[in-house]
């Protein structure tokens, strides 16, 4: 955005009508697509819920080593990433291209972090037998809550990845300004907003009670 | 007024600073970890879903306030996004729980 918009949206604050919020549309699409992403994620959540609920021998099957504690590690992964993601934003509206470009890859390597785990922890639930279809304990709900939330959490990662990676490159070029930065901060943040209620409603509340 | 909000928004970006942004990510590292000893203690499922459900919310708004700069937009954006949000989880809610209390009520004990 060039300075003159900038100024525009600042003189727009009190006459009303053209930009209520004082932040620019990028922003406030981010915003709106939050919200309704949300809504997804609390209705995959309401549903793994209900059917928890309603399913009497539901399993319990994680152990705090080493299901646990590998959860509780990706959750700091995503949790250092977003402080990376932050301070890149900062250093972006400071004019600082290089220590953002830097800040950046470094959320895109705690992102990849995450999802490479993650993936660890599928590949070790296949094997024993936990697929999205069916399981050992004989709940196949399980897998397909299970599967859903996390596989559709893991989507947005991968898809951040991505968004964050084209925003690093093109703000390295200066193409793109710190808005775009921002912008993309709020949908990681937001990602790692939607894990802070997976970690604890999926994983520590199945903790094997023995 | 103008002048004023003027003066607001060009210090709009400066507010958080690395300090804060890091005692931030602490705090919402010693919440988790609080969690996690909770699973290890293994307290009863009610109990638990309740405490986990209460930090998660206020970590939740810990990253929205800071990270995502809520904290520092105008109070009109917080009003448009986050009643809203709310209100349409209450309504998915509504529609599960008097089932769900019955099939609470059913379960074996």
């Amino acid at each position: 955005m060039s300075e003159a918009e900038f100024e525009g949206i600042v003189e727009s604050r009190w006459s009303g009508g053209a930009s209520p919020f004082a932040i620019n549309s990028k922003k406030l699409g981010m915003w709106l697509f939050i919200v309704s992403d949300s809504l997804t994620f609390s209705a995959l959540l309401i549903s793994y819920a209900y059917v928890r609920l309603e399913t009497p021998n539901w399993p319990r099957p994680f152990e705090i080593w080493p299901a646990i504690a590998k959860s509780s590690f990706m959750t700091f992964v995503l949790l250092s990433s977003s402080l990376t993601m932050v301070l890149g934003v900062n250093a972006a509206f400071r004019g600082d291209r290089k220590k953002t470009v830097r800040y950046l890859i470094a959320t895109i390597i705690f992102g990849i972090a995450f999802v490479l785990i993650h993936a660890t922890e599928w590949v070790t639930l296949f094997s024993e037998g936990v697929t999205p279809w069916g399981n050992p304990w004989g709940v196949p709900l399980f897998g397909g809550t299970f599967f859903g939330l996390t596989g559709l959490h893991m989507l947005h990662v991968t898809i951040g990845v991505a968004y964050l990676a084209i925003i690093a490159w093109g703000f390295g070029k200066g193409k793109y300004t710190a808005e775009h930065v921002e912008v993309s901060g709020l949908y990681w943040h937001f990602v790692d907003l939607v894990w802070m209620f997976i970690f604890p409603m999926v994983y520590l509340l199945s903790v094997n009670p023995k | 007024m103008s002048a004023h909000g003027h003066a607001e928004l060009t210090h709009e970006h400066s507010v958080g600073t690395t300090r804060l942004f890091s005692i931030v990510w602490v705090w919402l590292l010693l919440l988790t970890a609080v969690e996690v000893f909770l699973a290890y203690e293994r307290l009863e499922v009610h109990l638990m879903i309740t405490i986990l459900v209460g930090l998660s919310l206020i970590k939740a708004a810990l990253i929205m306030s800071y990270f995502m700069h809520l904290r520092f937009e105008r109070l009109g954006l917080f009003l448009l996004l986050v009643p809203a949000m709310v209100f349409c989880i209450c309504m998915m809610l509504i529609m599960f729980f008097p089932d769900s209390i019955r099939l609470m009520n059913l379960r074996p004990h």
